[in-house]
């Protein structure tokens, strides 16, 4: 099996693997998620029209690896609820400095929910270019991301 | 407590250590633990009221109603009166069907007991609910290097680059903790550096180019960077005028919706772009060049979410972000306008204008132009057209709008300014 290693800053730290899904573009959380959460559904199906890496895919409990997340500022709120409901990511892994909004929902479901998603950002472009949809990820507590094929 | 890099004051440290309470700690926590994942060094205070994003009671967002409870139950309330986002709902002036009411009572099933807790926790007045709290009616306006900490991205975008203060784009419930403790995370917009810009965006249009679509195509290129704007003083004012303001407030917000924008500088325009100039660019920066050519690219790359691509439209939102004074009695001329020439008296389809209510309290003043408005058909709101669109049944209608962000949100079908006014004289 094939193996490829990465390693980026810890943000919220933590050991798992799951199956990766992988935008190369921004992750809008709004556009993605509000969807399926206001219809209370029991899957997050990506409704970001403007993301054709995600758009119609499915994102509760994956690894999302992406370079970082945009568009409106309930994002990080969207993202806690999502965490409460049992919808959000397993991880979250950023090729780039995790941005404000994500750090937002991910501190504040850590803070007030006590659910944490593991996240590690700086893993640099060379990530989202080998990572793949459906490939598993293998993450340790120091920020080492492992790509299995 | 967390492990902390961060240089704290002792009453702050006293606070992250719960010697205030296990409510005020978890504030602390959060806003402290954010500004540790940007290298914030220290928290500063903030010169000006929050501005809250979250303005709707959606029972599923049971994290915000459990936190703010526990807030109210410890007392805890914002320094300063803060403003938030629009209500979602406004039956006398944008009509719904039945059962269309039926799922709103649903979806938004906790709207009285929120703003209960809005009020409970620091919010200004009843008037408060508005995407565009800076306009001088509503009253939240900051100047040139307050220190804030808004949610709401056009709110954001806005009071950064054209009023020259600073906060960075706060997604809900961090903006409140930050209201909660009156500081903020020095970090990103809130510094010098991190207010550079890291693109040159060269505007090179034969004529001014929409503001929603200029705005969306800075958007989708430079993502959350810093963009510096050449070419639009040849079509704005470069005195701070009301048209100036406006059209800045609409490329702002597509910039922030379509992309991550959070700050842009406008060449002789923007209070830091005529303070410093392209001193602005970083090291290394970008260029973006945007011609005629280009704006046809970014309109015709809109997707349309419509079932019926030749739909006629059933409703025309106008106003995302909220309409200033002026552009009230711009769409007012127009709409009215229109309709003489078309031998006409009143509109085709629904059309619906959002303004923050201050601002339609201010226009009423003007009866002959708000008697005007009204006679056309058109209807006056303070609701947020996003939380309409979040209705299924309302979004599956086709439904039309000159915003871009409610284009990227919904299943609304951008349109510009002349199309707009075309579809609404004429069906």
């Amino acid at each position: 099996m094939q193996k490829k290693v990465f390693k980026g800053r810890v943000v919220l730290p933590g050991n798992t693997s799951g199956e990766a899904v992988v935008t190369r573009q921004g992750l809008n959380i709004l556009a993605s998620y509000q969807k399926s959460a206001l219809k209370k559904a029991k899957r997050v199906i990506c409704a970001d029209q403007n993301n054709p890496d995600l758009y119609k895919k499915d994102l509760t409990d994956k690894v999302i690896c992406l370079p970082l997340t945009i568009g409106s500022t309930t994002g990080g709120m969207v993202l806690e609820t999502a965490v409460q409901m049992g919808l959000g990511p397993r991880a979250m892994l950023f090729a780039e400095h995790i941005d404000s909004l994500a750090a937002a929902g991910l501190v504040l479901s850590d803070v007030w929910l006590k659910q944490r998603v593991i996240t590690i950002d700086q893993l640099g472009a060379d990530f989202l270019d080998a990572v793949q949809d459906g490939q598993t990820i293998e993450i340790k507590e120091d920020g080492t991301v492992t790509v299995l094929s | 407590m967390i492990p902390v890099k961060m240089e704290l004051t002792p009453e702050e440290k006293g606070i992250l250590e719960g010697k205030q309470g296990e409510t005020l700690q978890k504030v602390m926590e959060s806003v402290v633990l954010y500004g540790e994942v940007f290298g914030a060094k220290r928290l500063v205070p903030l010169d000006g009221p929050v501005h809250l994003v979250t303005s709707f009671g959606i029972p599923l967002l049971k994290p915000v109603f459990e936190l703010m409870e526990e807030l109210i139950t410890n007392n805890l309330i914002t320094q300063e009166r803060f403003t938030v986002d629009p209500r979602p709902l406004d039956y006398a002036n944008v009509k719904c069907n039945p059962l269309e009411k039926l799922v709103f009572k649903i979806m938004y099933g906790k709207q009285n007991e929120y703003e209960e807790q809005l009020h409970k926790v620091g919010l200004k007045d009843e008037n408060a609910f508005s995407c565009t709290c800076y306009q001088p009616e509503v009253g939240n306006t900051p100047s040139q290097g307050d220190r804030l900490a808004w949610a709401e991205s056009s709110a954001v975008v806005y009071a950064n680059s054209v009023l020259g203060a600073r906060t960075n784009r706060n997604s809900g419930i961090i903006e409140l903790c930050c209201g909660i403790i009156g500081k903020a995370p020095e970090f990103g917009l809130l510094t010098d550096e991190g207010r550079k810009a890291t693109w040159l965006v060269e505007v090179k249009t034969s004529q001014a180019p929409n503001a929603q679509v200029l705005g969306s195509a800075i958007g989708m290129k430079v993502v959350e960077d810093v963009p510096y704007i050449t070419g639009l003083d040849q079509f704005l004012s470069t005195d701070p005028t009301a048209a100036t303001r406006d059209y800045l407030k609409d490329m702002g917000a597509a910039s922030a919706s379509n992309g991550a924008v959070g700050l842009y500088h406008v060449e002789n325009i923007t209070p830091e772009a005529l303070e410093t100039g392209r001193h602005l660019l970083a090291n290394n920066y970008r260029t973006y060049t945007i011609d005629d050519q280009e704006i046809e690219r970014v309109i015709r790359s809109y997707p349309l979410m419509w079932k019926e691509a030749a739909a006629k439209p059933r409703v025309c939102f106008i106003g995302c972000p909220h309409l200033s004074l002026r552009q009230l009695g711009n769409w007012t001329e127009a709409i009215t306008g229109a309709l003489v020439k078309a031998g006409r008296s009143k509109v085709a389809i629904p059309t619906i204008l959002c303004a923050a209510p201050d601002v339609i309290n201010a226009f009423e003043k003007d009866q002959s132009k708000y008697q005007q408005l009204l006679a056309t058909g058109a209807r006056l709101t303070s609701i947020c057209a996003l939380m309409y669109m979040n209705n299924p049944l309302c979004a599956k209608k086709p439904v039309i709008t000159n915003s871009n962000k409610l284009r990227t949100y919904t299943t609304a079908k951008f349109m510009l300014d002349d199309e707009i006014l075309a579809q609404i004289v004429n069906g």
